[in-house]
């Protein structure tokens, strides 16, 4: 009888040490695509400004690795990723890119204000094609090798700190 | 002065909204034409997560990326394609999380199992009840 009445006691501290678990390591909500080893699934993007053209799924598999970067002119932390592209762009990373929910003048306005790394751009207007890839929204950067192959996703935008892995990883996939 | 001042910049301030610059997709928060149709895509939104606000269905957020997918599923509905067919489609791209309708999966099990460990438990509990009652 004195065993059981433990019972109770030890149901509190297991309850206890899984809140304390969860507040001090809390659960990581980045969803992560599946896709990630996987081909591209096919998707065809319409350009979005003059000058640069859209793209096919088909058309990412150059034979030289390359970042598919999901962005869009109203989003916050695509603006802070600028710069960080561009850098990789001025090491000889090619980037295309897929403008969620936006309008030309709005991308231009982007482009001029925080700079185009950009070789292509691909207009998704009702993020069917960020769907397709698994995305769960903006900025994310999938590392795409030259077979088509998705090989990396970074969930968020890419910070000074991923500059040296990027580069790294676009060297392995050579 | 300075009281007035802030009231005022308050007042005029315009709101830092993460929105975007399209309105929502058609069939967002359009119903479709066919109810038999429209009662097989709002059972499976209900089931499907938001990827954005992650506790609600999509047929529950105001995100647009939930719109989209709402979109999304009621144009495939009305195309023919059958609700598991979409769940599968969008499992394949975000795992299981997305989908909230429980699985058979290894870490569904304590789901399947805690109900009939509760219902054998209620059950002891009874028996003994019932022998003690007939002791006294």
């Amino acid at each position: 009888m004195s065993r059981l009445r433990l019972i109770p006691i030890i149901l509190l501290l297991w309850l206890v040490s899984t809140f304390a678990w969860r507040l001090i390591k809390p659960a990581d909500p980045a969803v992560r695509s599946q896709l990630v080893e996987r081909t591209l699934p096919p998707f065809t993007l319409a350009p979005i400004v003059a000058g640069k053209p859209g793209f096919t799924s088909t058309d990412l598999a150059t034979g030289k690795p390359r970042l598919l970067n999901i962005f869009a002119s109203w989003c916050l932390p695509c603006i802070g990723e600028a710069p960080v592209l561009e850098k990789l762009r001025q090491r000889g990373v090619e980037i295309d890119a897929i403008a969620v929910r936006d309008t030309p003048v709005a991308v231009q306005t982007f482009l001029n204000i925080h700079g185009d790394p950009y070789q292509r751009i691909g207009t998704d207007p009702q993020s069917a094609v960020q769907i397709t890839l698994g995305s769960s929204g903006v900025p994310e950067t999938f590392v795409v090798d030259g077979r088509g192959v998705i090989r990396h996703q970074y969930v968020g935008p890419l910070t000074e700190a991923n500059i040296p892995g990027v580069i790294a990883q676009l060297e392995a996939l050579k | 002065m300075t009281r007035a001042f802030v009231a005022i910049a308050l007042f005029l301030a315009a709101p830092a909204l993460a929105d975007s610059n399209l309105p929502p997709a058609y069939w967002a928060n359009r119903q479709l034409p066919d109810t038999r149709q429209e009662a097989r895509a709002q059972a499976l939104m209900e089931e499907l997560r938001c990827l954005v606000c992650q506790g609600q269905s999509i047929a529950d957020s105001d995100a647009e990326l939930a719109g989209d997918m709402r979109d999304l599923v009621r144009r495939r509905i009305a195309a023919g394609e059958r609700p598991a067919a979409i769940r599968a489609w969008l499992v394949d791209r975000y795992g299981s999380w997305v989908s909230y309708r429980p699985t058979a999966e290894p870490a569904a099990w304590p789901l399947w199992l805690l109900p009939l460990a509760l219902l054998l438990a209620g059950a002891w509990l009874v028996r003994r009840r019932v022998k003690h009652g007939r002791r006294a």
